[in-house]
């Protein structure tokens, strides 16, 4: 296939400005390093040594670590695509992606804005006109309210008509942010304010609309591509229903048990979707499904998606590639029936999350990273290394993994074998949730919906099942093999590298020496009697039962590869320590055990924490509920802070007297400082180690 | 049968060409009835060994251990395992101090266990006391050890830890235990010349330091006390009761807070045991201290031959001779060793190895001292102490050979030079004492009396001026002169009722245990434990500079 630049509106594109940080940057740089077009970045402070920084050709400094000062600043954006002399700007997701302003702009200072025209963004982007000019388009949609009229009386009232459940969704929204799913009357007020203040935060407008709540819907999206042309096209479906706190986890196209005669309407509904707006460029069509396949229009997106690339592996198509050819003027490459659909593509985004705790997102660093190797089916988007550090500023996701097979089930079995090689030290991840995603009969069956987290909750995040003995007596040799390498390291430097003291053979005159070890597993207590043997294996008991124990550390890279052999079985898995913490990972899976810090080794003020009133990581409190001298109930919320982009609310541990409210509205707390604290009868339960 | 080749060098930082040397040592015909029978003796010698070493390792009455530990209190032992490096060995000495010494009293390790382990990667003694043990209470015994341990620390200046936890000298016993040169009061002596001589000395107040006692940490340089646990005072509170009226708990009187905010008795304040132990590490870690070597080191070569091989080759049966070179291509590294006049004097076998990569210059017995053999001996001294080699006795020996020739031989010069050479030696000379050690031969092999860095005793070993059979001989002879000159009659009955007992206590007390508990060596030892001991114990005496040899008048 011939390249055809410079065709009829267009101009080559030599140059392309990446206005966008993380993975998405990298991704696309990747494609226009292969072809041929020059890249430019525009970092943070924050981002200085980011890999995007270190992937572009160019790369200019932009501001401060907020987004506000630095990514959504956008004459300074524009300024260095004129200092660069850039032709293009392609601003990735999220962002300025969907910022009609910003197309305006560029249109203005004649730059390419890789993406729809700004009347497009504009008519999709405010929900209320989209839906109105899809209904006209013939395109199915939701029940709702879109009105001017946002008082909360009005607001209410429509919620009344329409019916509970209801949603409230901020009008510029996007990203499950703004967004509220309200299930009694009851609960509309505060529902709607924490909705506003959210919409007001992220895209500084707080008009909300109201629509009716399908239970247990599909999220099915379909991938449209337009040209300056007027051609549209579709690249099928992808299905994006697993998701929590209402942003996705886990993509697939297609989508599961869909009938070819549904995914052509589909297709074809999100092509008139398109064409309603004058779409160019890639955009995604997002439609709500029931259980009986009935489709309804949500919203367009204008912009490359995150879960781009499973449509990409079953197309086989680079959309990033039909992005440039398409805003340099070039018709889509492919007609609609030259676009095949193959096999079977899942994306499962890795975030620093944790989901034991409502999945609150984390910051912190990459201590360790490593991923599964990349060949023609298993893709890593990425825009992190090891030792980088997942800022509190952007969005938590670490990498995407993508894995092409020939049907579902392939792919799935790709999946979940991909997924436990890899291993993330440093922060909570969700890898462990995404593996038992994977596994779950009924995701395996397909049978997904917007509820599947809540509903499977249980099964998703078990309680924490205790280490099989043979995985702690691999974290004992390892502590153990550890604590060896450090002590040879040691003794090399020392002026007598021969003696027979610096052995870590534990020997011990006429009796054996039995070295009692504590692991902690969670919240359980392991006590392991490590007796070293003369033939340097081990004896290890644990309640009760014995264990011969023998193995190895070697240095692999920049990673330590545990061999082990507990009773004879061989595994391998690699070791990574961390503080106190012991990591192993094998292709069974991960275990994490802690080694108990004794309580001397804890500085003086750490003492006594107060569960619930430590604020869950770095953010800015936002609102202040209580004062000193209230009486609060347990649960009542204390306070609102804004961390990582999102709202967590502060909630009372337990019933008592507020002694002391140590921060004020707009301050900055790190994580772990103590919020309020109660008054001292009422906190009596102190930590105790 | 030798092995046909040589071997090559061993690769490494100080290999050189014409390194290659015959290997020492034969391969054993373990299928030999000698071999099974001396293998199957020393194995029940080793089990036994294992057996009451594991009696003496649980220290005091299963009552007293618990009533320690209920209190929060670590074991003596694991205080040991929790302070020196972790998984790294300890050489504890005198297991058997005070073994079946006091009749029905029993004092598992006198009460006090000693040894030297890694702190922080530097060699220390550690001293604790075993408060389950009478209340870690000084018996003589204990004293003994205690100061045994002391000399070893200033032999070859290693920084000493003590673990104090101790009711103080043990009173119904108190005249051996109070007025002589050596003891109580020696421990404290022996603290102020150690730290005059740059010796850290250093306390942790696990539990009581009751009157003399509480010098233990006031002398130390630096000191630790855990709270709620360790109590320092002059005179506890019933005396000072008695003695004033005064009515004070012992935590008032000389506690953890009292000791640390006020008195400045104690420095560092400790919240358990196990705080306790990590200070005291950071306080090695701070000593600013770093070992030198004053000899060359290699890479260390496992030997060639099975360590246990050792229980058949020399068995149970001190009567059974053996040659030592088989004892020494089990000890040495890859089995190499240079000897030294191999043809000449050869009841004595001398020469230069290396154990664990430190040099030693080898000894051992293979026979009766001759004076070719005591004058090769002094001259194999000589040479190591003017290289700096540290010495290795393997003491397996009847004594110097007896007879008018040899007498007009001179053998008693001969025999003077080689005690001359042992006695002034001041390179480290470590004794192991793998048969028989008996008479003069004791002296010339370096026995107790020549000051030995250390002395080890395999369990088949026996020590007496002569043994048991010949003294029993010698005392029915002279019985029987004197008989002959009252003109009295001496049955072979007599003869039998007279020699029978002298037997049976020399038996007793030629044994290693009766030795071990009266601490006539450092302890007893497994013989195939025998290179790692040997290996510990040289490295922990390098620790000090290897002083220069002056020797004595050598008599020509």
């Amino acid at each position: 296939r011939n390249m055809k630049y410079a065709t009829a509106t267009g101009r080559n594109i030599t140059k392309v400005l990446v206005a966008n940080r993380g993975e998405i940057a990298c991704r696309v740089m990747r494609t226009a390093k292969k072809m041929g077009v020059q890249t430019v970045a525009v970092y943070s402070e924050a981002d200085r040594n980011a890999r995007h920084v270190n992937m572009a050709d160019e790369a200019y400094c932009i501001g401060p670590a907020p987004s506000q000062q630095s990514y959504l600043s956008m004459e300074k954006i524009i300024q260095v695509a004129k200092t660069s002399a850039a032709q293009a700007i392609h601003p990735g997701y999220g962002f300025l992606s969907e910022n009609t302003e910003f197309a305006e702009l560029c249109k203005q200072e004649g730059i390419i804005f890789i993406g729809p025209p700004s009347s497009a963004i504009r008519d999709m982007g405010i929900k209320s006109t989209s839906k109105a000019l899809m209904a006209k388009a013939g395109v199915p949609v939701v029940e709702g309210y879109h009105g001017e009229d946002q008082s909360d009386q009005c607001l209410r009232e429509h919620a009344g008509r329409i019916g509970y459940p209801v949603m409230i969704k901020a009008i510029r929204g996007g990203g499950g942010k703004g967004m509220r799913i309200v299930s009694s009357e009851k609960e509309f007020q505060e529902q709607l304010e924490s909705a506003r203040r959210e919409a007001k935060k992220a895209f500084n407008d707080d008009a909300m609309l109201i629509e009716k709540f399908v239970d247990t819907p599909r999220h099915v999206e379909v991938q449209v591509f337009g040209d300056h042309h007027g051609n549209a096209v579709y690249l099928f479906e992808r299905d994006c229903s697993v998701q929590r706190r209402h942003q996705k986890v886990i993509e697939e196209a297609p989508a599961p048990g869909i009938k070819p005669e549904v995914r052509r309407k589909l297709g074809e509904a999100a092509v008139r979707a398109a064409k309603a707006v004058n779409y160019v460029g890639a955009g995604t069509v997002e439609f709500i499904m029931d259980s009986q396949h009935n489709f309804y229009f949500m919203e367009m997106n204008t912009r490359l998606q995150v879960e781009h690339p499973v449509t990409e592996m079953v197309t086989g198509t680079d959309l990033v590639e039909w992005q440039l050819r398409v805003a340099a003027g070039e018709k889509i490459p492919l007609s609609q029936e030259e676009i095949p659909l193959l096999g079977h593509a899942f994306e499962a985004r890795i975030y620093a999350e944790d989901p034991e705790n409502n999945f609150m997102p984390r910051a912190g660093p990459l201590v360790h990273l490593s991923t599964p190797h990349a060949d023609l089916s298993t893709r890593i988007e990425t825009g992190v290394r090891q030792g980088d550090d997942i800022s509190v500023h952007y969005d938590p996701m670490i990498a995407k993994l993508v894995v092409w097979a020939a049907d579902r089930q392939a792919a799935l079995t790709k999946l979940r074998y991909s997924l436990r090689q890899f291993n993330i030290v440093g922060l909570h991840t969700n890898v462990d949730f995404l593996l038992h995603l994977a596994a779950h009969p009924a995701f395996a069956a397909g049978a997904v919906h917007t509820d599947f987290i809540a509903q499977h909750h249980e099964e998703l995040l078990p309680s924490r099942r205790a280490v099989a003995s043979e995985y702690l007596c691999q974290a004992a040799l390892g502590l153990i093999l550890r604590e060896k390498a450090a002590t040879e390291a040691f003794t090399l430097q020392t002026q007598d590298p021969v003696s027979p003291f610096s052995f870590s053979s534990g020997r011990r005159l006429n009796m054996c020496y039995t070295r009692n070890l504590t692991l902690r597993d969670g919240n359980r207590n392991v006590a392991i009697a490590v007796t070293y043997n003369h033939d340097g294996s081990y004896s290890m008991q644990i309640e009760g039962e014995t264990f011969r124990v023998l193995g190895a550390l070697d240095q692999e890279g920049d990673c330590a590869r545990l061999s082990s052999s507990v009773n004879g079985v061989v595994r391998s898995a690699k070791l990574v320590t961390l503080g106190s913490t012991i990591h192993l990972f094998s292709t069974e899976g991960s275990v994490e055990v802690e080694v108990p810090v004794p309580r001397y080794l804890f500085p003086a003020s750490a003492e006594g924490p107060q569960g619930g009133t430590i604020a869950p990581m770095t953010g800015t409190i936002e609102k202040v509920f209580v004062k000193a001298g209230d009486k609060v109930k347990a649960g009542d919320s204390l306070m609102v802070m804004i961390a990582m982009k999102m709202e967590h609310t502060i909630r009372a541990p337990q019933a008592g007297t507020i002694k002391k409210v140590l921060y004020t509205e707009g301050s900055q707390a790190d994580r772990h400082s103590r919020l309020v604290e109660f008054e001292e009868e009422e906190c009596d339960k102190r930590q105790s180690e | 049968v030798l092995r046909p080749c040589a071997r090559a060098a061993a690769s490494g930082p100080r290999a050189y060409h014409g390194d290659a040397v015959a290997l020492l040592g034969s391969r054993q015909d373990s299928g030999s009835a000698v071999y099974q029978e001396n293998y199957e003796q020393m194995k029940a010698l080793v089990g036994q060994l294992r057996e009451r070493t594991e009696q003496i390792q649980r220290g005091g009455s299963e009552k007293a251990r618990a009533l320690h530990t209920s209190r929060g209190k670590l074991l003596p032992r694991e205080r040991i395992d929790n302070l020196i490096d972790p998984g790294s060995p300890f050489l504890e000495l005198s297991q058997f101090a005070g073994y079946q010494l006091y009749g029905d009293e029993d004092v598992p390790a006198g009460g006090i266990i000693t040894g030297i382990g890694r702190v922080s990667g530097v060699e220390c003694m550690v001293v604790a006391n075993d408060a389950t043990v009478k209340g870690g209470t000084y018996y003589p015994v204990t004293v003994k050890k205690h100061l045994r341990a002391q000399e070893i620390a200033l032999q070859n200046r290693l920084p000493c830890i003590y673990l104090v936890d101790s009711g103080g000298a043990n009173l119904p016993r108190q005249a051996d235990v109070f007025p002589d040169r050596d003891h109580f009061g020696r421990i404290f002596y022996n603290q102020a010349i150690m730290s005059s001589k740059n010796i850290t000395q250093i306390a942790v107040v696990m539990g009581s330091c009751t009157a003399g006692g509480a010098y233990v940490p006031a002398m130390a340089d630096e000191n630790i006390i855990v709270r709620k646990q360790g109590t320092i005072f002059l005179a506890g509170p019933p005396l000072v009761k008695a003695a004033t009226g005064e009515e004070v708990s012992a935590e008032e009187l000389g506690g953890a807070d009292l000791h640390c905010r006020k008195s400045g008795v104690t420095d560092h304040y400790a919240l358990d045991d196990h705080h306790a132990l990590h200070l005291a590490r950071k306080i090695v870690r701070s000593l600013n201290y770093q070992k030198k070597l004053d000899v060359t080191v290699e890479p260390s070569e496992e030997p060639l031959f099975p360590a246990d091989e050792l229980y058949g080759i020399v068995g149970a049966n001190l009567k059974r001779s053996f040659d030592v070179r088989e004892v020494i291509a089990r000890i040495v590294d890859g089995s190499r060793f240079n000897e030294f006049k191999a043809l000449y004097g050869d009841t004595l076998v001398t020469g230069f190895a290396r154990i664990f990569g430190y040099p030693v210059g080898v000894i051992g017995n293979n026979g009766v001292l001759f004076s070719e053999s005591a004058k090769k001996g002094a001259h194999f001294i000589q040479l190591c102490c003017q290289r700096n080699t540290p010495l290795l006795f393997l003491q397996n020996i009847t004594g110097f050979m007896v007879g008018k020739d040899y007498e007009a031989e001179g053998i008693a010069k001969d025999g003077a030079k080689m005690v001359t050479a042992v006695a002034c030696a001041k390179v480290p000379k470590i004794t192991v004492i793998i048969g028989g050690s008996y008479g003069a031969g004791n002296y010339g092999m370096c026995g107790r009396a020549y000051s030995p860095r250390f002395l080890y005793m395999w369990p088949n070993a026996r020590i007496s001026v002569m043994g048991g059979e010949q003294a029993a001989n010698v005392l029915a002879t002279v019985a029987k002169d004197q008989r002959a000159r009252e003109g009295k009659q001496f049955s072979s009955a007599d003869e039998a009722a007279l020699k029978e007992p002298v037997i049976k206590r020399f038996e007793e007390e030629g044994n290693p245990y009766y030795s071990s508990a009266r601490l006539w060596d450092d302890g007893i030892i497994d013989p195939a434990d025998t290179r790692l001991v040997v290996g510990l114990s040289i490295s922990a005496a390098l620790n000090a500079p290897i002083q220069k040899t002056e020797f004595g008048v050598l008599r020509m």
